[in-house]
């Protein structure tokens, strides 16, 4: 074993950890606070490359500066997404519901995407996308150091959102008790649909980072979402820590087993960490028993 | 009703049941060998339109289509139109299977060809087997195909075993003083890949090559950059990557240009034959010099072959060069299909998998195609190819006139 291929392995499962968590985020978010399972998350994070493709090569807008345009028109994708379908879910079945229409709206938007650029797979392109600087002995991407910056910026801003305004306090409310919080004056239904806007905008940041690391069609997201979904699984489902941590554990022990053992082995080992971290808490490291609930 | 009584009605009901199933069995499971005049003759297709395989499924698609669209304006086969049945299989082994059961049982088509890939023909033939359909493919060459003993099955295009033998031979046939010191091999666990890398290896290490690297990751991979981080620490002066799709490739081009790592010899089993769909992704410049195995490409001068890349430019735009080597594959499928209903006189599956075997030889825009007893193209020339600026151009073996020489080193990343 080659010792800066180790030292890559790490920075590489920490900074694309970072990205995967910050799509995972917005996962976990609609989970805990409306009890949904987006299915549809791993197409809209696709959905925002696709847009930034469109930005970058039909406009010359930068990949970066392009996130003005595609983090606010997902989270209006988000809302009406939720307005038209996820609100009328009601009753003991929303969660299983959940799955099957937002499984529906994903093979819808696949669809969409598929006839708007055809099946032929695409990349971002950018000078940083490419070039990389020496660090540790090792050359570091510059797209997956941009990357992490990012979502280190988006994700903090999310968490001063949550944890520093009157609106954050309304969606913790939320996410711990939706009847509780009415009952104390909090509009849920409002609450709900701003949280699936935002579960949903950030996946164009992710979307942008994603497309710009790796070819991609609309095909690439079935790839994702089962990625994003045992992030959620065992960060905790609703915990938006937990979503950080697994990321970065995932894709870091990942990396690790395939520079030190070897590829094959990587999948296994992290499905047998999930299996065992599920049969010692089976809500996840910072899940709670009540939100695997629905 | 008494238990005699009960006995007589379930044996009524399983006799009229099973009569139900066997009269099923007959009308929808044999083909048709005769078509009504003025009725098309259906061709039933599962192809990745989805999936891990959807750029090579819409080339595939547009290979069949080409064929379909030629032998149309020349009268149809045997006078009747051909129509496509095309239905998409998402890449899954399991979809293919549906996919061809109810391409024969309820859409009743008349033929059956391949879908792509050696994943996905292996059982798209055991299923149209069950009805006694040949099945006619050009993307499964993968051994572990070939010995699971069907007699229905042929693929009409190179046994992808020994594709990489010219570029090894190459390598080990290179002066001392210019032949690399160390390989690197690093493939995906795929059947079309897996089986090539040590037929190249046994051959570059008799050269006295060191291996350096070598590496097998599991096809569901996403993440390939520590696996190519891997590659370019052990700073290898070729690489031999094992590789079915686009992404694949870009991925493993992208981290080592990140890496500051420029083999001087790079070729990856499949995606750098995907013309437009694998230079539009990494760009000319980065494509320049990479080298692909195959057996076709757009400048070929087979039988054939400039006037179907002439009809896919003018169908589909692009240049020779840009031309995907799946469409020639899934053309040559439908090439060897017409031959043998005209050859046979009809549309009888029997008939055809009977004249596929009688050793005929037969043509198609890769060249000449015979069929051994398991099916295999034993006659196909392996050669390689590699990107040279814009173009896309033959340089093995180079004892073929038809070969450039090739570009050694290759240029760095970008240049």
């Amino acid at each position: 074993m080659n010792s800066s291929a180790l030292i890559h392995a790490l920075l590489d499962g920490v900074l694309t950890g970072s990205v995967y968590a910050l799509m995972a985020t917005g996962l976990t978010l609609i989970f805990g606070v409306m009890n949904i399972i987006n299915i549809a998350q791993g197409i809209l994070v696709i959905l925002g490359a696709y847009l930034s493709y469109t930005l970058s090569v039909h406009f010359g807008i930068d990949l970066f500066v392009g996130l003005i345009i595609t983090i606010p028109t997902l989270f209006v994708v988000g809302v009406v997404v939720e307005r038209l379908f996820m609100a009328r879910l009601k009753g003991p079945e929303r969660t299983s519901m959940s799955i099957l229409v937002t499984y529906a709206i994903s093979l819808i938007i696949e669809g969409a995407l598929n006839m708007i650029y055809s099946i032929n797979i695409v990349q971002l392109k950018a000078w940083y996308v490419d070039k990389s600087f020496p660090i540790f002995g090792v050359y570091l991407p510059y797209i997956y150091l941009f990357g992490f910056i990012l979502a280190v910026a988006l994700l903090a801003s999310l968490y001063v959102m949550l944890y520093r305004t009157r609106f954050g306090a309304s969606i913790r409310a939320s996410l711990a008790d939706q009847v509780a919080a009415a009952l104390v004056g909090i509009n849920v239904k409002r609450v709900s649909t701003i949280c699936f806007g935002l579960g949903i905008a950030v996946t164009a940041a992710g979307g942008m980072v994603y497309g710009a690391t790796n070819a991609f069609n609309a095909s690439t997201s079935y790839d994702l979402i089962s990625r994003l979904l045992t992030i959620i699984v065992l960060g905790g489902m609703g915990s938006l820590g937990g979503a950080l941590l697994a990321a970065i554990l995932m894709v870091t022990l990942g990396d690790v087993v395939a520079v030190v053992w070897s590829p094959i082995w990587s999948s296994p080992t992290f499905f047998f960490v999930l299996v065992i971290v599920l049969s010692l808490r089976p809500q996840g490291l910072f899940g709670k028993q009540s939100a695997r609930v629905a | 009703m008494n238990r005699k009584g009960r006995y007589l009605r379930a044996a009524g009901v399983t006799s009229v049941a099973l009569a139900s199933l066997a009269m099923m069995a007959t009308s929808s499971g044999a083909s048709s060998s005769t078509i009504a005049k003025g009725k098309p003759v259906v061709i039933g297709i599962s192809l990745s339109l989805s999936g891990d395989f959807s750029a090579d499924g819409l080339a595939f698609k547009q290979g069949y289509q080409l064929w379909a669209d030629t032998v149309n304006k020349n009268g149809g086969l045997l006078g009747h139109q051909v129509k496509l049945d095309i239905v998409s299989d998402a890449s899954s082994p399991a979809q293919v299977v549906t996919n061809y059961q109810k391409l024969i049982s309820l859409d009743h088509v008349n033929l059956t060809v391949g879908p792509f890939s050696s994943l996905l023909s292996l059982p798209a033939a055991r299923a149209v087997d069950r009805y006694g359909y040949a099945m006619v493919e050009g993307a499964g060459g993968a051994p572990s195909v070939f010995q699971a003993g069907l007699t229905n099955l042929f693929d009409v295009s190179m046994p992808v075993k020994d594709a990489l033998v010219p570029f090894a031979k190459w390598i080990a046939s290179l002066p001392a003083n210019k032949r690399p010191k160390s390989v690197a091999y690093v493939t995906t666990n795929d059947a079309f890949t897996e089986p090539q890398i040590p037929v190249a290896k046994a051959i570059i290490s008799a050269a006295g090559v060191k291996t350096k690297y070598y590496s097998v990751f599991p096809a569901e991979t996403t993440d390939y950059t520590p696996i190519a981080d891997a590659v370019a620490a052990a700073k290898a002066q070729v690489v031999v990557l094992g590789s079915v799709d686009v992404p694949t490739v870009s991925a493993f081009m992208q981290a080592f240009e990140q890496a500051h790592y420029n083999p001087q010899a790079f070729i990856a089993t499949g995606g750098p034959d995907q013309g437009t769909a694998f230079s539009s992704v990494v760009g000319l410049k980065n494509a320049n010099g990479v080298m692909v195995p195959n057996a076709w490409y757009g400048s070929a001068t087979t039988p054939g072959s400039q006037a179907m890349v002439a009809a896919y430019i003018k169908k589909y735009g692009g240049t020779a060069a840009t031309v995907s080597a799946d469409v020639a594959e899934a053309y040559s499928v439908g090439q060897v299909i017409n031959q043998a209903v005209v050859a046979t006189k009809g549309f009888d599956n029997k008939k055809i998998i009977a004249y596929l075997h009688s050793g005929v030889t037969l043509t198609s825009v890769q060249g000449g195609v015979k069929f051994d007893k398991l099916g295999e193209n034993n006659t196909a020339t392996a050669f390689t190819f590699q990107w040279q600026g814009s173009k896309f151009v033959q340089v093995n073996p180079t004892a073929d006139k038809a070969s450039k020489p090739i570009l050694y080193p290759k240029p760095v990343w970008g240049s």
